[in-house]
Formats: C-alpha cells, structure tokens, sequence
C-alpha cells in the first residue's frame, strides 16, 4: 500500500490538523466574509438535524410552522415513542451488537495486523494478499451467500446472525498494519530477551504503542455499525431484535403521517451520537482522518 | 513440545496460531460466500427448490429486462452528479475554512455532525421536508415566499436528485476533514516562494495546490463514487410506499438486488445482479490504482 514517504506526509497532516500552528492571517473586509459566509453555511448544514429536534419537542398543531423554538414545547411525543419499550429495547440491540463487533475488530485486526508485520514465516505473502483481495468485494455480493448460511445455520433473529458478517475487517487490518510499522523491532527483541512470550508482546508492548490507531479503528467500526442498515434488515424479523436504524424504519412506516412520532424516533436514534461527539469531537475528527487516509 | 524448536521455528508456530482464527474467518465468512455468489449466478433457484445449473440465462434475462436497464442508469446518475457535486463542495468549504482562525473548530464541528448521523434517520427527516404543503417544511417555505410548490418526491423527474440530497449532505463533512488534511500537509514553503514572485492568489490554487492535492482528490474520488454506487439507505426510506419509485426513477442497483433476492427470492437473478454490481466496482478500484500509479 502507501510507501514510508507517505505515511510521514500523512502522519504530518493529522498532527497539524490538530494543532493549528499556521501563518496569521490578516484581518480584512474579505476575511470577514469568508467567515460570514462559511458560518452561515454551517448554519444551513445543521438545520435539518435542528428541525428533528425542534420537531420532536412540537405539538402536532405547530410542527408544520417555520419556527425552529417550540411556542408551547411539550415532551408528550417522548413519552408516547418510548412507552411500548421497544425504543429501548432496540437501543440496548444497536449497543451491544456495536460494542462486541468493535471489541471483536480491535482485537483480530490488529493481531492480523501485528503478525502480518512483525512475524516472517512462509505464507505470509499470501495470507496479506487473500486479505488484501476481500477489500474489492462488495458486502452486497455477500449477502445471499450469509442469508442461505444464516438460515441453514438457524442464525437468523440472533446477535450473532447480525453480527457475524463484520466481526474482521480488511480494512481494519491493514489501518493496523500500517501502524505497527512504527513499532520499533528494538522493542519486541528487548521484550523478547526477557523472557515475554509472543503474545505478551503483542498485549503489553505493542499494543500501547498504537492507541491512537486503535480509537480511530473504534470509532470507524462502532459508526459503521451502529448505523449498519441493509443486513440487519435481512438477518431479522423479529422486532425483539431489530437494531435502532432497522426498528426506526419499521417504526416511520406504522406512523404514515405522524410525523412529529418520526422526528421523534429519528432524534432517538440520533441524540446518543451528538453527545459522543460533543465529548470527544477532537477524538473523532482526528480518527476519522486516520482511518480515512490509512485505510 | 516447543522445547527443541530454534527461535525462528517458534515464530513459525506462534504467527500460525494468532492468523488460525482470521484465517477460518476469511475463508468462511468472505471467500465461501463470494464463490456461492459467484455460482448462484449461474443458477437457477428460488429457495425452496433444488438450485438448478441456468448458464448464462440470468445474464441474458438482465441484458433483456428493460427494468435493470433504468436501475443501471440511475445508479450512474447517483455517481456522475453526487462525486462532483459534493467534492466540488467540500474543496470549497475546505479551501475557505483552512483559512479562518476564529472560531474554527466550532465552524469544522457544524459541517462534521451530519457525517454522524444514521442514514435511516435523516432520510426521513429529509422526506418530511419534501412534503407537499401544509406539511413539508421545502413547501411551506416557497409557499411563504409565494413560489408555486415543488413535486420533490412523487415526480419522475425531481425524485432522484431528492434522495441524491440529503447523501451528499451526509458525505460532505467526511470531505471537508480530508480535504482539510490534505491542504495541511502541503509545505508552507511553497507557498511562500509563491509570495514573494508575486503570483495571484487563483495561479496559487490552480498550480500548486490542486495538483498536490492529488492524492487526496484521487482518494475521495473513489471513496465516494464507491459509496454512491452502492446507495441504498437513503432510496429505500424516502420511498418506502413505492421502494425505488416512482416508476423506477430513483432504483439504484443495491435495492433491485434487495427487491429480487428478499421479495421476489429469485436469488439466482439477484446473485447476477452482484457480479454486475461487483464488476463495476472493480472496475473503479482499479482505476484509483491506474490514477495513483501515474501521480
């Protein structure tokens, strides 16, 4: 993949996206609307996330008005969406299918990716390469396949059924890949001479050393799952297990008209992942560079 | 057991047993299934019955179907206007954004949230804005203004670039972060040398900047046609009444696939879908790899 040159360029870029230490910029008439107008266009971008929010907290008489503050703001839409429980029941689904499949892709990718790198043993070019060829096919190609072995395998309505298909991933493994080259060999050999074994290695020297490639792997996984649509749609029909996007959307068609229901159910599924972002904005903006331009 | 193997021997050993595991799972979990796709194309079968060998048939009733001919088409319209468009924005907030200090982060975190948000959620927000008027938020809008309403999602016409929207809305703040990233790690020197020959501000952006920038423009350009190319979320929850209507205006590959595999259970004719569908994006991987070869 990217070549050592590279990987400086791109490490350099992460690290200055996070401490901005840039040439001043002279205040100007221009300069001020450049901010205007970016702000403004920011403004825009959230609107539709504010008319979700300011729409669940809305009596039906006034949700069809403009104004983003509720006149009479009422929770009554809240109460009404989480009283069967099923809200809650899905919400619990979403996180724990998320959790376990990123606990699951933190563990294996990175040993695969640590093994790949540090380990030379015959067949580890065609093991790299087996891997490496699974990042061109399409989860939509697979799902046939995983349904028919879902249903013979009695997976279907399962965790498992739902989580199996991202339990490793490709791209995951090679992000670790790429990070455990900045591991020096020095320190494995050192580990080594006194007398760690192999996977204490891995666990307690190697392992450290990559953190900050671990939470950009973490995040990019949990996202992908926690808003994962098409598979768990398929692998369930059980409404006890649908995942938060799957139930939303089986909640939204019951609804028809109701929409101020929708909004709710639809900022339900969406407050947890503002607040995540909110706390840890620099964390998620810094791993989602370097998940993207590693991966 | 391990006793009189030498150092090297061992290494072997404990790398075989950390891929053992990965191993299992990569030829279970991604080879099997894709060799099955890969057959079922070729057969016939509807789930109940015995999978019977068709030869090219699926292919040939594909070519014929004037229905997969539309789904082929939109799908390409989502690609050739959602790539451009949406890079064309993000390089502009991007360009604009790297050069505001005030504020700044507040301002990147504002274009970012939507990237966090579920698919499913937002289409259906999306989809109570593009109601007719009293109800939609679009309509009511142009309505206050005095402009005659907009058929967004029940016309032929505007329903595509209606679902097309809130995507690439979606996808922008991801852009913008890469792009941010990208503008970082080019050196300030020459933008310096730049300065002091006196060169305007648009030969800096057309001669420096975006040629450096390619590698980063190269990568989004993949990521995001990959991701186009495979919408799926946003059709089937904006049309869930019709799915893909109306008339098939706005059907892109992935829900016909859906369509004939889990309604239809003509899973031989959907796997050949996949192998269409695989296909093209092969075709634009490898294209990225041809476009980063002559960099």
């Amino acid at each position: 993949m990217a070549a050592s040159a590279n990987d400086m360029s791109i490490k350099a870029s992460t690290d200055a996206l996070m401490k901005v230490q840039r040439p001043p910029v002279k205040r100007s008439y221009a300069q001020y609307i450049r901010w205007l107008i970016l702000f403004v266009g920011g403004v825009i971008m959230i609107m539709p996330i504010a008319y979700m929010l300011s729409a669940s907290f809305k009596y039906p008489f006034e949700i069809y008005n403009l104004n983003l503050i509720p006149e009479e703001p009422t929770i009554e839409n809240y109460t009404y969406v989480l009283e069967d429980g099923r809200f809650y029941q899905w919400f619990i689904n979403s996180m724990v299918i998320a959790t376990l499949t990123t606990i699951s892709n933190v563990l294996f990718d990175s040993l695969v990716g640590y093994t790949l790198c540090k380990y030379r043993f015959p067949g580890r070019i065609f093991v790299f390469i087996a891997i490496l060829s699974t990042l061109m096919i399409p989860t939509e190609m697979l799902i046939i396949p995983w349904y028919l072995m879902s249903k013979s395998f009695g997976w279907l309505d399962s965790y498992w059924g739902i989580m199996f298909p991202g339990l490793m991933t490709a791209f995951g493994t090679f992000l670790m890949k790429q990070f455990f080259e900045t591991v020096p060999d020095d320190f494995i050999e050192a580990a080594r001479i006194d007398g760690l074994n192999e996977l204490q290695i891995w666990w307690t020297v190697a392992m450290p050393l990559v953190k900050p490639a671990l939470a950009a792997l973490a995040i990019f996984v949990f996202l992908g799952n926690w808003t994962a649509f098409i598979w768990p749609l398929i692998v369930t029909n059980d409404p006890l297990l649908y995942t938060l996007p799957v139930g939303l959307t089986t909640f939204s068609v019951e609804q028809q008209v109701e929409w101020e229901l929708i909004m709710t159910g639809a900022a339900l599924a969406t407050i947890p992942t503002l607040i995540v972002f909110l706390v840890f904005q620099r964390y998620i903006i810094r791993g989602v560079v370097m998940a993207g331009l590693k991966g | 057991m391990f006793k009189n193997l030498t150092i090297a021997q061992k290494q072997i050993v404990w790398a075989w047993a950390f891929l053992a595991l990965p191993v299992v799972f990569y030829v279970v979990i991604r080879f099997y299934p894709t060799g099955n796709a890969i057959l079922l194309a070729f057969q016939d079968w509807n789930l109940l019955g015995a999978r019977t060998w068709a030869g090219l048939d699926n292919f040939k009733k594909l070519v014929a179907d004037p229905v997969f001919w539309i789904v082929f088409k939109n799908t390409f319209v989502y690609l050739l206007i959602g790539t451009p468009l949406s890079l064309l924005l993000a390089f502009l907030v991007a360009y604009h954004l790297d050069r505001v200090r005030f504020m700044h982060s507040f301002i990147r975190a504002l274009y970012f949230l939507p990237f966090l948000t579920s698919a499913v959620a937002m289409a259906w927000v999306w989809r109570w804005f593009y109601q007719p008027v009293p109800i939609g938020l679009f309509n009511n809008f142009l309505a206050s203004l005095g402009i005659a309403q907009i058929s967004f999602l029940n016309s032929t016409s505007n329903a595509l670039p209606s679902i097309l929207a809130p995507a690439i809305w979606a996808g922008l703040g991801f852009q913008i972060i890469i792009f941010m990233a990208g503008l970082r790690s080019i050196p300030q020197t020459y933008y310096e040398a730049a300065r002091i020959d006196g060169v305007s501000s648009w030969t800096v952006l057309t001669e420096i900047t975006i040629p450096l920038l390619k590698p980063t423009i190269v990568f989004l350009v993949v990521f995001s046609s990959i991701g186009f190319l495979r919408i799926f979320d946003h059709v089937f929850n904006m049309t869930t009444n019709n799915p893909g209507g109306p008339l098939n205006s706005t059907k892109p590959m992935v829900l016909m696939i859906y369509d004939t595999a889990f309604n239809g259970y003509d899973m031989g004719y959907a796997a050949a879908q996949t192998v269409v569908l695989f296909t093209v994006l092969l075709l634009v991987s490898l294209l990225q790899l041809f476009l980063m070869r002559n960099r």
